[in-house]
């Protein structure tokens, strides 16, 4: 795919990978529906549910390997995110943060994957997405729980502040509700995959670059593509860590909402 | 051709500016995910968990009354050991006791019948003094009549006369002997 892109540049000289590498042709005809990205967020949904169909297919007491895996991965979500950082009614949110969380999860590491390697959530539609669902579901539980005046008065006119800090707060406030939570959601997302993988790019069509000029390059080569395979190791945390930040702030967001004060 | 038409297009490309489709897809892809999650894994998972938590409850609870059930016998052996310690004591008490009595008891027979046979010794012992003394004094009396008459040669035939001089002779000598 990217050799299919990349093509355009041949005989230029070495053109470093910029956004535009991240914008990847149908594959069938004109079809916007059929790019890369598309497929792979289909394909993650794909492999999410029948592993953990399978995994949680049994139930039994004494879990199978798979099980175990599939439990192992769930747990995590559903104390450590869940249980842990919203409290005693997390079992309503647990789906949500769960399928948020091996989501983002799997098409990151879509992007270290042999033969996928694209990260899908460097295509900021999908990182808004996500954040317009947490967006959603947080203000729909605050307003459930507090009622839609207490709600929005509890943001706008947070308790126990001196009145004249209210000039400065309420509009940090509203702005940090409405906006900055969703726009920063998103964006750390997309803007950690973006760069991570640009960086694994730059190394690794450097490395291919170099191995194609002269002598001297050639043997430099090597350490490039030495970095890119640190990179994409470094790529990996990166990835779990985002999906786990995603999910993190989700869960504390809706904690917020859920909590008596802000 | 389209590839370079593409990365020609691509020059002005805003990476912050979703696609449409996108947008659609990533939100449909999410829902069916999410409508999998919930339905079908998080129950099972959980049901699951639930599962394994009674499993372990009851585990621990059945382990826990059976140490409950083996600490009350051993309390009730114990009682039964103490009571029956305490039985054996008494027993052992008792018998020492009726032991010491019946020893009393006997030794105090032992020393009745002693006694009696003692007393019954010393009156045989007595009527038999008593009968030597009334015998000999009747033969001595005899003899002396006889060996009066003899001397004085002349029969002290009055019975009751005789009997006098004898009596008041045994006196004397009684007397005399004192």
């Amino acid at each position: 795919m990217l050799t299919l892109v990349r093509s355009g540049a041949e005989g230029e000289g070495f053109v470093p990978p910029s956004a535009k590498d991240f914008e990847l042709p149908p594959i069938f005809g004109d079809n916007v529906y059929t790019t890369k990205p598309i497929f792979l967020v289909f394909l993650s949904v794909i492999l999410i549910s029948v592993f953990f169909l399978l995994a949680s297919r049994k139930a039994a007491v004494v879990p199978s390997k798979l099980q175990f895996a599939g439990e192992s991965v769930y747990e995590f979500v559903r104390n450590g995110l869940g249980r842990d950082v919203i409290g005693h009614e997390f079992m309503r949110f647990v789906p949500y943060l769960f399928t948020l969380f091996t989501f983002i999860l799997v098409n990151n590491l879509f992007g270290i994957v042999p033969l996928l390697q694209f990260p899908t959530m460097s295509h900021v539609g999908f990182a808004y997405v996500l954040a317009i669902f947490t967006f959603i579901v947080f203000h729909y539980v605050g307003i459930r729980h507090h009622g839609f005046f207490k709600y929005i008065k509890d943001i706008m006119f947070m308790p126990g502040v001196p009145k004249p800090a209210y000039i400065l707060i309420t509009p940090l406030e509203i702005l940090t509700f409405f906006l900055v939570r969703p726009l920063t959601l998103s964006l750390r997302l997309f803007a950690n995959m973006f760069a991570g993988h640009l960086l694994l790019l730059v190394f690794i069509l450097g490395g291919e670059h170099l191995l194609s000029g002269a002598i001297g390059l050639k043997l430099i080569s090597p350490f490039a593509f030495g970095i890119g395979i640190v990179m994409t190791f470094f790529e990996f945390m990166v990835q779990c860590l985002q999906a786990y930040i995603f999910t993190l702030l989700t869960a504390l967001y809706i904690a917020g909402a859920l909590a008596d004060e802000h | 051709m389209r590839t370079l038409n593409f990365a020609a297009e691509a020059e002005k490309v805003n990476p912050l500016i979703p696609h449409t489709a996108e947008l659609i897809v990533g939100a449909v892809a999410f829902i069916l995910l999410f409508l999998v999650m919930r339905s079908k894994v998080v129950p099972m998972f959980e049901k699951a968990f639930t599962a394994r938590t009674e499993a372990i409850q009851g585990g621990m609870e059945r382990a826990e009354k059976a140490q409950l059930d083996a600490q009350r016998a051993l309390t009730q052996y114990n009682d039964q050991l103490s009571k029956a310690r305490d039985e054996a004591q008494t027993l052992r008490e008792e018998a020492r006791v009726q032991g010491a009595s019946i020893v009393e008891e006997l030794r105090v027979k032992a020393q009745e019948e002693a006694a009696r046979i003692t007393a019954a010794a010393h009156a045989s012992i007595e009527a038999e003094r008593q009968q030597a003394v009334t015998s000999l004094r009747n033969e001595v009396g005899a003899l002396a009549v006889e060996l009066a008459s003899k001397i004085v040669g002349e029969a002290l035939d009055d019975q009751a006369r005789q009997s006098r001089i004898v009596d008041r002779f045994l006196d004397d000598l009684e007397k005399s002997n004192k």
